[in-house]
């Protein structure tokens, strides 16, 4: 099925982002062409195939990646608020909810 | 100093012998990048202060066993050094600073390397031309009216050019390795766990590596040594012993078998690179390795299975770029949908948006199991053919990318080509191998073309020393026309 301009309106919203009705109508020849040309995977029977969930190697499988949980030194308040746009009062602060 | 002297041994060994200071060959590193940045836009940041004075803190230390004292290195601006931008090449991360050194800083600034500044690269390391960099492109150094390939553009243009010996770059489908061959240098993308990416900025998890140029394989080698191994800061860093890849660099070539799938030199492939490709192949056959004919039979589904997978995991990991905790807020939002939004809107630019999209639509609800789980099935096949092909060879090789450098806004306006452009580098991501880029010769037009070494899990000793075998029968010693080597 094309992809058409709602579908990439219904897209953003899901993606957050608020494009404009230009970026709308430039993007959607463009997903639809990726679209179409990622379908070319269909061609392939996959039905017993094991999907690939991840990247990691054998090696990497059998690494023991945990550790005791036990708290560790971490950034801290100020350091966490200084990249902040804005922080208030040693929180983030943003606009209004609902 | 001459081209061939810009390399890791040289300038150490002259530092050791009081020929010259680290603090003189930060300088000169620092004042190459500063003179040549108007015309290759490579640098975003260059930090000369903190350079200068990590450097003459090591000359003062007197001498040292550190293996990279004193070695000036650029690197990409996604990967985090305490107390330096963090762009991504993106607006939305505005001006934010790293509170923190990703664990491969940490190792490098350990092994007595310098940082100098921070690389140029497409916006999230998502493109292959270095043009969807919100500072603007990097200028290839060969011809300043081409892209010197990306996303890692800015760091392979500053090793091209002669600014620095090393750089570190990243990799999610030959962001290393595309650009180190449009450029004329040396680029491995490790094993998938080999070098920590705690402090990389995510892009696709199951892809991302970070990975390094140099102009020849012992600079990689020396590099890759102190950087690679397990980080309890990032759970995908393998439990695998790190070998001594400088020491296992020289090797005979006698009894290597170098695979070659035919299929992959046909349709799309410029003439001029296949030659070149395969005068390289012929050089392994004159040094006495063996050439066998192996196949890939699912090579050809990379981009598809690729641009799935990546920008699935890309509309995932950028999701945390909403305005709140760091970096860019869009103004006069007056509720918290419409600031993130917003935000998103004015801070991302139009690949990136482009992707994030395509990510989510192949996530969505009624399209998972047609695209995505898809993907990843035809993913499996692609590294089942690697298994099968490493059972026949030690190395494949192929081009590393499918023509020379291409112009400036050549294929901006057609995704689809651009992806194109990582028809060779993309397998050896999906499967997790390791991958390197090696120059073996300049086109007609003076552009330089890289073939490219894909070995098994953890082969990185076994490509490094192939790479290092080529370059001591063919020495690549062309000059780009953007060059600093007058001043060292």
């Amino acid at each position: 099925m094309p992809i058409t301009e709602s579908d990439i309106e219904k897209i953003a919203q899901l993606a957050h982002l608020e494009i404009t009705p230009e970026e709308r109508q430039a993007f959607t020849p463009q997903i639809a062409e990726i679209v179409a040309y990622v379908e070319q995977l269909n061609a392939l029977d996959t039905s017993s195939v094991e999907p690939s969930t991840g990247g990691l190697t054998p090696e990497g499988e059998r690494t023991d990646a945990w550790r005791d949980d036990e708290a560790q030194p971490s950034l801290g308040q100020k350091v966490a608020l200084d990249e902040a746009p804005d922080p208030a009062s040693g929180h983030f602060r943003v606009p209004k909810v609902l | 100093m001459t081209l061939s002297e810009i390399n890791v041994e040289s300038l150490r060994a002259k530092i050791s012998r009081r020929e010259t200071t680290a603090r003189a060959v930060v300088e000169t590193s620092l004042a190459a990048a500063e003179e040549l940045n108007d015309t290759l836009n490579a640098f975003l940041q260059i930090d000369r202060a903190g350079a200068l004075q990590r450097a003459g803190e090591l000359d003062a230390a007197g001498d040292s066993e550190q293996p990279l004292a004193g070695i000036p290195i650029a690197i990409k601006d996604n990967i985090c050094v305490r107390g330096l931008q963090t762009s991504c090449g993106s607006r939305i991360l505005g001006p934010y600073h790293a509170p923190y050194d990703a664990t491969a800083i940490e190792r490098l600034n350990a092994a007595g390397a310098v940082i100098i500044g921070k690389t140029n690269c497409d916006e999230f390391a998502m493109g292959s031309s270095n043009e969807n960099s919100a500072f603007g492109p990097v200028r290839n150094p060969w011809d300043t009216s081409r892209v010197p390939g990306g996303s890692s553009g800015g760091s392979a243009a500053a090793v091209a050019s002669g600014i620095v010996p090393i750089a570190l770059g990243s990799e999610t489908g030959g962001s290393v390795r595309q650009p180190a061959s449009l450029c004329g240098i040396a680029g491995l993308k490790p094993t998938y766990g080999r070098i920590s990416r705690y402090g990389l900025v995510a892009f696709g998890s199951s892809l991302d590596q970070i990975g390094i140029f140099g102009r020849r394989a012992r600079d990689i080698a020396a590099v890759l040594g102190v950087t690679a191994g397990r980080d309890p800061h990032d759970s995908t860093t393998a439990d695998v012993a790190v070998p001594d890849y400088l020491a296992e660099i020289e090797g005979e070539m006698k009894g290597a078998r170098i695979g070659v799938p035919r299929e992959l030199f046909g349709e799309g492939l410029d003439e001029e690179v296949r030659a070149l490709v395969e005068g390289a192949i012929e050089v392994y056959r004159e040094l006495g390795a063996e050439i066998v004919d192996i196949e890939l039979p699912h090579a050809k589904y990379c981009i598809a299975v690729y641009y799935i997978i990546a920008t699935a995991e890309a509309s995932s990991n950028l999701a945390r770029y909403d305005g709140v905790r760091y970096g860019f807020r869009a103004e006069e939002a007056d509720e918290l949908r419409q600031m993130y939004r917003r935000t998103r809107d004015e801070g991302f630019g139009p690949e990136v948006k482009r992707r994030i999209m395509l990510g989510t639509y192949v996530l969505s609800s009624g399209y998972y199991d047609a695209y995505y789980r898809k993907a990843q099935q035809v993913r499996t096949l692609i590294k089942q053919d690697f298994l099968r092909a490493f059972e026949q060879c030690d190395a494949i090789a192929t081009p590393t990318t499918p023509s020379v450098a291409f112009l400036l806004g050549e294929k901006t306006d057609d995704p689809l080509a651009m992806y194109l452009n990582d028809i060779y580098t993309c397998t050896a991501n999906l499967a997790g191998i390791p991958g390197i880029s090696i120059p073996c010769g300049l086109s007609v037009e003076g552009l330089p073309v890289g073939f490219q070494l894909m070995g098994a899990y953890w082969s990185e000793p076994q490509l490094l020393r192939l790479a290092h075998a080529y370059e001591e029968a063919r020495p690549f010693n062309a000059r780009p026309r953007v060059f600093a080597a007058a001043r060292h």
